[in-house]
Parts: structure tokens; sequence; C-alpha cells
């Protein structure tokens, strides 16, 4: 434990998200576009996880994502815990869940599908979350958690 | 349903398949109307066709409204590299609605969220097709006399073919019986058989094509292509099962009626064609009469 606080020191108000998969870290990083992002982030990756095996963490100092955001990330990190942090506390723990649309983050699997061709966001709805089943609302394909390629 | 588009069969309701299915009976019966007097309608054809195409503009001419579009698209922009987006917001400064074909799959939805028209899918690859549908379905209350508690076989691609997806999703609001008859490697998709299950409906599944024949209401043949067998001998090994002779009428009902979408190019053979059975050349004729209901409902005429 306290190789990892060294690893990755606390904030002060913010939002950690912990049991990343180590493989889908950059993913969320990407999906959250944290890049773009100015404010202090912390991010530990291939940390041991008796859960995961190899984890990721992220520590973001100063930002509180909405639900419908943060959701996104689900896709690939479907067991990612959120802890939101005021003054050195965390004041509530939050699971990430499939939404029920998905909008810009997945590739669709049919090749000959409008979005692999044309300059257009994709757009999914969610008909199964257990074993994730994406279906396109363009070509109306149906891509599975296997086929899932994140843009 | 004004100013509705029309990409996929399951954007119209139950109540809009029967208005459209009642209006094409109208225009069956007085064909020569001047209601699209005034009208400019595009046919935007990305993707060749002969059927379609030639019955969509039979009826726009016969309501007496004007045709602007393309039979192919290496005559246009496209073939610059203009995108369909840019086309499609093109177009739809010129025309009322614009009727549409393209090869690639969501084309017709993307075009839709694009125009400031309605559109009409008139297929987008081997995505939907549903002009064809309530086609299909005009054809099926036409011959039986009603859409309810029907018997429909549907013989051969049962994996690809779009038309067989699009009709059993609008022919599953009428209790219809299903009957799959297929090779294994085309069978119908567990997607659409676990629709049926959602809605209470019996289905079988077989690869006889003569087994159960004397129950069907209806006939509904596509083409097993070769291309879709990864395995050359398989596919001669199954290609004869699948073709319809006159032979394997015997013992039908005197109303059972075969379909098919077209082209045909060997599945239903030649000597079936003179058999009263036979209903697919008036099939693509009553595509005149649906489409025309189709045009004046989403114009807001009829």
């Amino acid at each position: 434990m306290k190789d990892k606080q060294l690893l990755v020191s606390a904030i002060k108000e913010g939002t950690v998200i912990d049991h990343v998969p180590a493989s889908a870290l950059f993913k969320v990083v990407s999906i959250l576009n944290l890049d773009k992002l100015d404010t202090m982030i912390s991010i530990g990756n291939s940390l041991e996880s008796k859960k995961l095996g190899k984890k990721g963490i992220i520590k973001l100092s100063k930002v509180f994502f909405k639900d419908s955001d943060i959701n996104k990330i689900a896709l690939v990190a479907p067991c990612a815990k959120l802890n939101i942090i005021r003054d050195y506390e965390v004041v509530e723990k939050k699971v990430v869940e499939i939404p029920d649309e998905i909008v810009g983050i997945v590739k669709c699997v049919n090749p000959k599908c409008i979005t692999n061709n044309e300059k257009v966001d994709t757009r999914f709805n969610v008909v199964s979350k257990s074993e994730v089943r994406l279906k396109c609302h363009y070509c109306e394909k149906i891509t599975n958690q296997d086929n899932i390629v994140i843009i | 349903m004004k100013n509705k588009n029309l990409v996929s069969i399951t954007d119209f309701t139950k109540e809009e398949y029967l208005r459209i299915l009642e209006l094409a009976a109208e225009f069956e019966k007085n064909p020569r109307q001047e209601i699209l007097n005034g009208f400019v309608i595009s046919t935007l054809f990305f993707e060749p066709s002969t059927r379609t195409r030639l019955s969509f503009e039979t009826a726009i001419n016969g309501l007496g409204g004007r045709v602007i579009g393309f039979s192919d698209s290496g005559a246009t922009s496209a073939s610059k590299g203009e995108t369909l987006h840019d086309t499609i917001k093109m177009v739809s400064n010129y025309a009322d609605l614009i009727v549409m074909r393209h090869p690639l799959e969501g084309s017709a939805r993307l075009a839709s969220e694009v125009s400031s028209v309605p559109i009409v899918n008139a297929g987008d690859g081997a995505n939907q097709h549903p002009t064809q549908t309530l086609l299909d379905m005009y054809s099926i209350l036409k011959t039986q006399g009603t859409l309810k508690n029907l018997k429909i076989f549907m013989v051969g691609d049962l994996k690809y073919g779009r038309t067989v997806h699009s009709l059993l999703q609008a022919m599953s609001e009428f209790n219809t019986t299903f009957y799959f008859i297929s090779p294994d490697e085309l069978k119908m998709p567990a997607t659409y058989k676990l629709h049926l299950d959602k809605m209470g409906l019996e289905y079988y599944e077989g690869g006889d094509l003569t087994e159960f024949l004397h129950e069907a209401d209806i006939l509904y043949m596509t083409r097993v292509q070769q291309e879709r067998f990864t395995d050359p001998i398989e596919y001669e090994r199954v290609k004869n099962a699948y073709i319809l002779r006159n032979k394997m009428l015997e013992g039908t009902k005197d109303t059972m009626k075969i379909l098919h979408p077209l082209p045909r190019v060997n599945e239903i053979h030649t000597d079936v064609d003179a058999s009263p059975h036979a209903y697919y050349f008036n099939q693509a004729r009553n595509g005149v009469f649906v489409r025309m209901a189709i045009l004046s409902s989403i114009l807001g005429i009829k």
C-alpha cells in the first residue's frame, strides 16, 4: 500500500477512477478526452490488483463528471469504480453503467456501413448490456462485445 | 404520414402499413390522377436498378409529378468525390421528396438526417428496402383477402436476404406463422427468431421445401447465390433443392401464391410461370400502386 501511495498522490477535490483494466487505461483517457484538460491529472497503470491482475487508476483534480459522460467508459472498463473526493475525503462512490445509446466511441463492425465510408459520428442503441450488443442506428447491424473497436 | 421519412420498415406503424395498402387499392382502381401536379420528386440511384426505379418513375408520372435524378452515379459529382451528405443537402434544395438507392448500408438514414425534405429509401445495400416490403404486403392482402393468421413460407437465402427480413418484421404484426426453408449456411439469423419469440409467434425451420408445402398460403422465394458459400461443393449439393418446379406444387392450396422480389435467375423454373400459383410478375405491377400511395401520403396529398 505504501508504494502505491508514493506512485499516485492524494487529491483534495476531484474524481478518482479506479479498477480500470490496465489494457483499457489509455482508451479511457481518450474516451473522456482527458488529454484536453489542463487540470492536474495523475495516471497510474499496471498496478497490482487482486481483482483485475493489473489495473490502472486515474486521479483528476477539480474534475467532476456527469453520469452520462462517465458512463461512456463502461464499454472498455465495465468494473470501473469512481470515488468523488471533497477535502481529501471520499464523499461518494459510484459504479459505471453502460448507457442506452452510444455516440461517437465505437466503430461499426459492418464495413459496408455508411459510418465507415463517410465522415459521420457512429451511433448505437444498446440492445443488451450483460453481453454487450450494440445495434447500429444507421446500418442496423449488431456489433458484439468481441468486435468492439474504440475509435 | 406527411413529411415522414420511410427509411426502414419499422419507421411505420401497423396502422400506417394498412393505410398505405388501402390507398394502393384506390390507386389501382384509378391509376391516372393529376394529384402530383407541380411537385418535383428526385430519384437518386447511386446503384443500378430496373424495377424499383422504373416503378417509382411510373408512379410519379402517372400522378402528374415531375422527376429529376440519375440512374448511375458515374455521371454525377459523386464520381468526383462529393460526399453523400453534400449531394443530399444540394438536392433537397431542388425537390419536394427524394427517393434514393445507395450501395452503403445506413446511407438512407444518414440522408434523412441531412435532408430538409422527406427521404424514401429504395434500398440501402443489404439493409432495408421498405417499399418492396409494402408491395409484398399488398400482394399478400390482394391474393389472400387478409393479412391475418397466414402461413408464410420463406425459401432460399434467409441469412442475407433483406426482403425476407423486412417482410418478417412487418408481417409479425399479423399473427403470421413462418416456415423457414433454407440450406444450413443460409438460415434465418437468430435475431429475427428472437423477435418472433418476443411476439409470441410460431415458426418452423427446415431444409426440405416440399414436406409441408400443402399448408402454405404464401411461398416467398429468394435466390441461393453461389458467392454466399465458402465451400463450392456444398453449393453444388444444395442448389437444386431450392429450385421450385411446377410438379412440386401438386397438393398445395388453390389460393396459394408464389412471390419473388425479382430478378429471378433459376430458382423458379420457367414451367411454374404458367401456373395459377405464380404471382411474381403481378407482384411487380403492384409496386406502382403501392409507391403512388407512399409518395402521395408522405407529400400530404392523401
